[in-house]
């Protein structure tokens, strides 16, 4: 009896406790997501469906495709997310390889080369365009002591400012990339390299046979959304040349805001649709890979 | 015999073949502020690497608001460092809160909500930039700290629950089960098992918000505009309204606003990368 009683006691209460905990779970559930639904609701899906409406005059797009600046921005824009992007991540592939080296200079070295992207952004622009100042920029006064004649003004010729954009944009982060590349090269196994050392394999073996193919995914990954974040790279245009010289070095990033400062908002709105079909693809692919990873890996 | 093989000098040589321009590269920017800030404004004006007489009156003017571009020095230090922690808390809470409702309370159509977070994480904040300011302006939040705010958390909250998610499931289910039985609510689980074991999470990711709001510049000069009101980031671009620009305060001001995070940064390195490369690069 007692027994009985004893064992029978806590199963009750074991279903019991499971079934208002079930209950409310959903309930708790609920109220704790909240907050970030009404964030979510307030504060990004009703800006972009109001955005939308915004842009939905076929006007504004005449109106956009009219304004030379819009395709010079395209063209930016393109320039800028392919070079600058494949620059960087093949150069953040090479310095990954080179910060596995176990030397004390080289961790130390790592110390130092985080630098550009842990420091905020405004100030470290602000400094490149200073140096890039074509009379007092310490560039040009360096050239003017060894050659005694006058630099070239930089940031003045559309294809070099862009240029140096580009260049401060990989400056900046380059060390975010390469660590996460690095840590895929760390998480390869040492006694792969080993084994093929020992069978006479060299560095580029090495790299092609098995760095590469371990790799090949994550760089994919990484270079989707190095992409996709480069398109809505504002500061590295905005801060260092303003978008000129004459608005020339404008991206979509920074035409966007360009005209809202002219109070244009249809048109500011229909620059950002027209960046859609660069993003959502992009962000459509990245989702699935992620998401396939994640099934693979459950 | 201790002296290098031939070979050994070949890599060493080849590391330092890339090393040097690795160090030079990463240091020369950071150079160059140090060296304007701590320069009296000839001597750096006039190229020299280093000047023959370091001052600190650079920072002297700054900390005194002793020129028209930093009259409120101190008031956009303490914006900045008010919505900067503000962003971080909040952040913290929305998104501790939606990560614990999907993970482990399994709440109906999470998966949905983390993949709208997830679309939103992914879509470049600068096209979201100009709609948001537009909605603020209907809200009548412009100009208003809270809308900087506000905007920040939207920004941090989704990595931040797509973190936090990553984590929380590798937490054994066992321990709701074992809480449950002891009678807890979900409340009591997610205060006193999940938010102690979540810990290195939230450093990482309260980090993260904190330095996402300190070092914004588009949001913040869209949703603010009067001087006193700024973050400190709006008051250094505003250097750029005309040519003569003070550079060497301007350099002084940014070094400043620059030492908060990078310190923070450097403190919890570890905690940094491994959240980073956890959030990332999954895949």
């Amino acid at each position: 009896m007692t027994v009985a009683a004893v064992d029978h006691a806590p199963s009750h209460a074991d279903t019991n406790t499971g079934g208002t905990g079930r209950t409310d779970a959903q309930t708790w559930g609920l109220l704790m997501i909240l907050p970030y639904i009404l964030i979510f609701l307030i504060f990004v899906l009703y800006p972009v469906l109001y955005g939308f409406w915004i842009a939905r005059n076929p006007q504004s797009y005449v109106k956009l495709s009219s304004d030379p600046i819009f395709w010079g921005t395209i063209r930016n824009t393109l320039i800028f997310v392919i070079v600058a992007i494949n620059v960087k991540m093949v150069i953040a592939l090479v310095l990954s390889g080179f910060f596995t080296a176990e030397r004390r200079w080289v961790k130390a070295l790592s110390v130092l080369f985080i630098l550009p992207w842990a420091l905020p952004s405004i100030p470290t622009i602000l400094s490149w365009r200073f140096m890039l100042n074509p009379e007092w920029g310490i560039i040009n006064q360096q050239i003017f002591r060894l050659t005694g004649k006058d630099g070239p003004n930089w940031l003045n010729d559309p294809s070099l400012a862009l240029g140096f954009s580009m260049l401060v944009h990989v400056w900046k982060s380059l060390p975010f990339w390469t660590l996460i590349l690095l840590s895929g090269r760390l998480a390869i196994s040492k006694d792969l390299y080993e084994a093929a050392s020992v069978d006479g394999a060299n560095g580029w073996h090495l790299f092609r046979h098995i760095t590469w193919p371990s790799m090949q995914q994550l760089y994919l990954t990484c270079l989707i959304l190095s992409m996709i974040w480069t398109l809505g790279d504002f500061n590295s245009v905005y801060l260092l040349t303003g978008g000129g010289p004459a608005d020339l070095t404008h991206v979509l990033a920074t035409l966007g805001v360009r005209y809202l400062r002219y109070d244009q908002v249809d048109q500011s709105m229909a620059a950002i649709v027209c960046a859609l079909p660069l993003v959502l693809p992009l962000v459509y692919i990245l989702m699935r890979r992620l998401g396939s990873n994640a099934s693979e890996k459950a | 015999m201790k002296m290098p093989s031939l070979r050994d000098v070949g890599t060493e040589a080849k590391l330092l073949l890339i090393g040097i321009p690795v160090f030079l590269w990463s240091v020369i920017p950071v150079y160059h502020m140090v060296l304007f800030a701590i320069s009296p404004k000839d001597s750096a004006f006039q190229g020299n690497l280093w000047p023959d007489h370091p001052t600190t009156r650079n920072f002297e003017t700054v900390f005194r608001q002793q020129h028209h571009y930093l009259d409120h020095f101190w008031e956009q230090m303490l914006n900045s460092t008010i919505i900067a922690v503000s962003t971080g808390l909040l952040t913290l809470i929305v998104a501790t809160f939606a990560a614990f409702a999907i993970s482990r309370l399994k709440v109906k159509g999470g998966k949905t909500v983390m993949n709208l977070a997830l679309f939103t994480y992914f879509i470049p904040a600068a096209f979201l930039a100009v709609p948001m300011y537009r909605t603020m302006g209907l809200y009548g939040l412009l100009n208003h700290q809270s809308a900087l705010i506000l905007a920040m958390v939207t920004l941090a909250s989704p990595y931040a629950i797509w973190v936090f998610k990553q984590a929380s499931d590798k937490l054994p289910q066992e321990l709701d089960e074992a809480a449950y039985i002891d009678g807890a609510s979900p409340l009591q689980l997610f205060r006193l098992v999940y938010i102690p074991l979540m810990l290195p999470s939230l450093v990482a990711v309260g980090i993260y918000a904190l330095l996402l709001a300190w070092n914004e510049y588009l949001y913040a000069f869209l949703l603010l505009s009067k001087d006193s009101d700024v973050t400190l980031g709006v008051g250094l671009g505003n250097f750029l309204s005309a040519d003569d620009s003070p550079w060497e305060l301007l350099m002084a001001t940014g070094l400043v606003y620059a030492l908060p995070p990078a310190a923070i940064y450097y403190t919890f390195r570890k905690y940094m990368v491994s959240g980073l490369t956890a959030g990332a690069t999954k895949g």
